[in-house]
């Protein structure tokens, strides 16, 4: 038995020695293989008288499982190790940068303007285009602006060739819409507006947001409520002071500036009033049986306000280091 | 309207300090649009009589002044004014004073000799003065009174921004008359007796533009010193409205047009020849105004003339040929109601605008001239000395002033509001507007100052300013509820801004007007939109191109040492079509330098027309796009292929001309692309189709073609062929070089198939791949062994 105890010491020793895969077959070959010793002790048990071949036998299995445990140990540990060096291996630097393209991003009045959309979608209000070179009709006329009236010295137009102009303000898209769509009618208009104007706080082109409600009973309760409410969704400040001061304009009565009160004292951000009866009568709508309040923002100016701009040129000179920070 | 606060409240005082009585105004609608103190803060000057100079003994520029400030005794003051002189009367700020900037005035020695305080120039006490040296006061200023006071120096020049429609607050008279309807303080106009007529001569007046001119009033006055100053409280009232004192009749006619709001001419009597006549401009007639410029006169213009010649353009500004000089002794005064409508626009046309016009296209007070002539007379008679003739006047058609039907409920309801029949008549008492009960309202007749009352609505407004728009409640308003279309025919805009911007683009905004070289060189168009008065030069044409405002921007941020730019727009282009114009949006690209970032896991490679295509196929998706060669002007003839939906083209794209690459001085290629907005924004909801379970079968193909053969054609062969249970048709490879022919290229189509019924066997797939090969041997392609 002293010799069944030698083969397994010394076959555990092997296997402790191997450090590979193709080693450790090799050693189950020398003890199980076709001529491996345990396997050899086996052959032999057969020449062994039968009273000692059961015990011999019950010996050897024995030193055989014995074997084969230490074996799927070091196969298992082998395993463990290999994995262990390939997982060493393929350790990346995650903090390489990303691979691979990058994303471009909005321009911040186009952000102003659909977070505005966005405000005023959630009260029903659709959005509205139109034509930037204008008819004198849509652009003035139509808005009660006859030819001559002073309110057109207000408003320096661009005239092009053939006699139209380039939209001064975004209401000639109330006209078409109105036009276009019984009451009742929610609509806001954005777009580029254009006026005979340049300087540090002037710009050629620039944007505008028209706002119209036209329904049964609009009051200008109405219209100073909804733009409160704007005001104080748009700044994210619920204790906005706004102020609504008398003003004329041709195309709204009564009619008002908008203010708000910032750490510098009361600041403009857009004119409205109730859509003067001749508008309405323009664009076929009964102004005794319908009311509506219109009102006109810079879309420009909000975006200054809100993002901090100081220079409104900054908005058409697009240079990529400016824009960018608003990804 | 700029005025003094002094001024007005001697009209009417409320008792209100500057910064309420602005904010009453602003909140009126007379915004307040600045207000500046007449002088700066400083305390502690009065007014000293210099009685004796002598020089100082230690200073060569300095002199010793002893000076009377009322207290009865002289004061000694070191003076180093070049003016300072025996007997002259000036500012003295004494010790304890604080001039402006915080300047303490305290007893000192200047040079060893004792001074107890300043004799002050106008600039230390922030008075504008022309006099270089002390701020030299009348001879019967009084000694020992504060300066301020004398001066009148606590006060202040308010400007308003008046509105259009309120053109009877472009005169002291109105403001007040707001004021007084605003806080019911009691208004106090000034006595304005008419004058003795002196002088029995008149000249006539004939109305030839009845409608234009509604009425003439004119007097001739004889004798006057032209050279008599304007006194100071004239001068001052005139300075703090930001006028200029000129001379005493031109100021006397320039402060009854601010205190009144009517304008007045001056003619230089001895330069009209014989009556005055009121007509239309003749044809070809031309006139020099007082600014110099001689203007021809356009038929629909009201002039007024002798009985040779035009000696004004009416409402507007006076003709040299008349005008009042050093030298006049005589004037034909002038005070007259013009219809808005006859003077409107005129002044804009011949490009200015002038302090009567500005009034006369408003509207001005038609029955107020006649007492303005008065006063102006008696100021005239009073400082320029003179006799003054009969009035002439002649009247035309002046303006009606039809009442105005206002409901109670209908201002409620309009406003918001629940006003009482008795709230409204006390505002409309207030206004001076006579409102008389009629049924369920009122029927209100403006007053002669008010040109904006037409209308219901024009009462509603004068409601809700005298109520105060502060106090309209703004509750949040009750409405039907009802949902807004959301068609899914139609991509969101957002959605597809947010999609190039998704690709790396980065969004601009650049101006619809262009240099018209832009359109010569980027849509070889020679007859762009033109502005009739453009900015700038470069700016005077519209774009029918974004291209330009791409590759300028390019510009201008490669100046900034920008290595990779990828920009886009969004905007309109301006067509010309025959008579019409039309003005389609389109979504615009560039990409130039690195197809990605710089970095460090990618090879760093050009962007190119690929790249850019697989981007306008995104723009696209789930739409697919046809690209057909195509030629653009400013595009690479090679590189560039129109996009096509259905058969229609809706863009274009394709790499920057060579040409224009040299000329804008750029150091590679840009890839542009251009499309039409509306045609990217349409698609069709999604129809589910059946997905198949059955094992998909791939068979790959390589053909050798000649160099011009396109993929395209061979892929749009193969799908013409509409093979059974093909799923996709699609290439992965394009291989040049070794193995193949000079002028040949292999390209390697993968062709997938599933069936929906039977997983497919060799004797389905055989006769697929047999037609793909026979058709791709139709276009010149044999399978590469």
């Amino acid at each position: 038995m002293t010799q069944l105890a030698t083969i397994l010491a010394t076959a555990q020793a092997a296997l402790a020695d191997v450090t590979d895969m193709v080693g450790l077959e090799q050693v189950k070959a020398r003890y199980l293989g076709k001529s491996g010793e345990l396997t050899e002790l086996l052959k032999q048990l057969g020449k062994l008288p039968p009273e000692e071949r059961k015990t011999a036998g019950a010996a050897i299995n024995e030193t055989k499982q014995a074997f084969e445990a230490a074996f799927n140990a070091r196969r298992d540990a082998l395993a463990a190790e290999k994995l262990a060096a390939q997982l060493a291996a393929e350790s990346l630097d995650v903090t390489l940068p990303g691979r691979g393209a990058a994303v471009g991003g909005l321009h911040p009045v186009t952000l102003t303007l659909e977070r505005i959309a966005g405000l005023f979608h959630s009260l029903g209000f659709d959005v509205a285009d139109g034509p930037e070179i204008e008819s004198d009709f849509h652009n003035f006329q139509a808005l009660n602006i006859p030819a001559n009236h002073p309110a057109r010295a207000m408003q320096d137009t661009f005239y092009v060739e053939g006699g139209d102009v380039l939209r001064t303000h975004t209401s000639p898209i109330q006209i078409r819409y109105m036009l276009n769509n019984p009451p009742p009618i929610k609509i806001i208009a954005p777009g580029r507006v254009y006026r005979v104007d340049s300087d540090a706080t002037h710009s050629p082109m620039f944007h505008q947001m028209e706002g119209l409600w036209v329904d049964e009973r609009v009051s200008f309760a109405d219209l100073k409520a909804t733009l409160t409410d704007f005001l104080r969704r748009f700044f994210e400040r619920d204790d906005l002071q706004v102020r609504f001061r008398p003003s004329f304009f041709p195309f709204t009565e009564p009619s008002a500036e908008i203010d708000v009160l910032g750490e510098r004292g009361w600041l403009e951000v857009g004119g409205c009033g109730m859509v003067h009866p001749n508008v309405l009568k323009n664009v076929n709508i009964d102004p005794e049986r319908y009311t509506g309040f219109a009102f006109g923002i810079g879309l420009d100016r909000f975006a200054m306000l809100r993002y901090g701009v100081n220079d409104l040129r900054l908005f058409f000179e697009n240079d990529l280091n400016f824009l960018k920070q608003f990804n | 309207m700029k005025f003094s606060e002094n001024w007005l409240k001697s009209w009417v005082n409320p008792g209100l300090s500057t910064e309420q009585l602005n904010y009453l105004l602003t909140m009126a609608g007379l915004e307040v649009e600045s207000c500046e103190p007449a002088a700066p803060a400083f305390s502690g000057v009065v007014i000293a009589e210099v009685k004796t100079v002598r020089k100082h003994e230690n200073a060569d520029r300095l002199r010793v002044t002893e000076v009377d400030v009322g207290t009865g005794e002289l004061v000694q003051i070191v003076c180093g004014a070049p003016n300072v002189a025996e007997g002259v009367k000036v500012p003295c700020a004494l010790p304890g004073a604080v001039l402006p900037g915080d300047f303490k005035i305290k007893p000192t020695k200047m040079r060893g000799v004792p001074s107890n305080g300043m004799l002050c120039s106008g600039k230390e006490l922030g008075v504008p003065d022309e006099v270089d040296g002390l701020l030299l006061l009348p001879a019967d200023a009084p000694v020992g009174a504060s300066i301020r006071d004398y001066l009148d120096l606590d006060d202040h020049s308010i400007e308003l921004k008046i509105t259009p429609n309120r053109a009877d607050c472009l005169g002291m008279r109105g403001i007040a008359r707001e004021v007084a309807a605003l806080t019911g303080a009691p208004l106090t106009a000034p006595a304005l007796p008419a004058v003795a007529v002196t002088l029995d001569e008149r000249r006539a007046v004939t109305l030839r533009a009845d409608a234009a001119c509604g009425r003439y009033l004119g007097r001739v006055i004889r004798g006057v010193n032209q050279a008599a100053p304007t006194p100071d409280w004239m001068k001052t009232r005139l300075a703090r409205a930001g006028l200029r004192s000129i001379s005493a009749i031109v100021d006397v006619t320039n402060y009854i047009l601010l205190e009144q709001g009517q304008p007045l001419h001056a003619f230089d009597l001895a330069r009209l020849q014989g009556g005055i006549v009121v007509r239309m401009a003749e044809q070809g007639e031309t006139l020099t105004l007082l600014n110099g410029k001689e203007q021809a006169l356009d038929a629909d213009m009201l002039v007024i003339a002798d009985e040779h010649k035009a000696v004004a353009l009416a409402g507007v500004m006076g003709g040299a040929n008349s005008e009042v000089s050093d030298s006049t002794q005589d004037v034909f005064l002038e005070s007259a109601y013009f219809a808005p409508e006859a003077i409107a626009g005129r002044a804009r046309r011949l490009g200015f605008s002038s302090d009567a016009s500005f009034r006369y296209e408003r509207g001005v007070d038609f029955t107020l001239q006649a007492e303005a002539m008065e006063r102006a007379t008696a100021l005239i008679l009073d400082i320029c000395g003179g006799q003054a003739g009969p009035v002439t006047e002649a009247v035309g058609q002046l303006p009606a002033r039809a009442p105005v039907k206002v409901r109670v409920a209908r201002v409620n309801q309009v406003l918001g509001l629940q006003l009482s029949a008795d709230d409204m008549a006390a505002m409309f008492a207030r206004l001076g507007f006579v409102a008389q009960a009629d049924g369920e309202g009122f029927l209100v007749t403006p007053p002669s100052f008010r040109f904006d009352i037409a209308i219901e609505e024009d009462l509603i407004e004068e409601v809700a300013r005298l109520h105060g728009y502060d106090n309209i409640p703004s509750d949040a308003p009750q409405a039907r509820a009802r949902m807004l279309a959301q068609p899914e025919t139609l991509t969101p805009r957002g959605e597809l801004r947010r999609r190039v911007a998704a690709r790396d683009y980065q969004e601009i905004v650049s101006y619809a007007f262009v240099d018209s070289t832009w359109e010569q060189d980027f849509a070889a168009n020679a007859a762009p939109i033109k502005l009739i008065n453009p900015i700038a030069s470069q700016m005077s044409v519209m774009r029918s191109t974004l291209f330009g405002g791409l590759v300028d921007t390019l510009v201008s941020n490669l100046n900034r040492k920008q290595a990779r730019v990828r920009l886009f727009e969004i905007a309109r282009v301006f067509l010309k079509r025959g008579e019409t114009v039309e003005q389609p949006e389109r979504v615009a690209g560039l990409a130039y330098g690195g197809r990605l970032p710089e970095q460090w896991g990618a090879k760093s490679e050009r962007v190119d027309f690929y790249d850019v295509k697989a981007d306008v196929e995104a723009l696209l998706a789930p739409r697919v796009a046809e690209f057909r060669k195509a030629s653009h002007p400013a595009l690479h003839p090679g590189r560039t292929a129109d996009v096509l939906l259905d058969g229609v083209v809706i863009g274009v794209l394709g790499e920057l001309h060579p040409q224009w690459v040299q000329k804008y001085d750029l150091p590679a290629a840009p890839v542009l692309f251009e499309l039409d907005f509306a045609a990217l924004l349409a698609r069709q909801p999604v129809a589910a189709q059946p997905v198949s379970r059955l094992q998909p079968v791939r068979r790959d193909f390589a053909f050798v073609v000649d160099e011009s053969v396109e993929a395209g054609a061979l892929l749009a062969a193969f799908e013409a062929l509409n093979l059974p249970a093909v799923t996709g048709i699609g290439l992965f490879d394009v291989y040049r070089g070794k193995g193949l022919e000079e002028g040949k290229k292999s390209l390697a189509f993968k062709v997938l198939m599933q069936d929906t019924a039977k997983t497919l066997t060799d004797a389905d797939v055989e006769p697929v791949v047999q037609a793909v090969v026979a058709c791709a041997a139709q276009h010149g392609a044999h399978l590469r062994l």
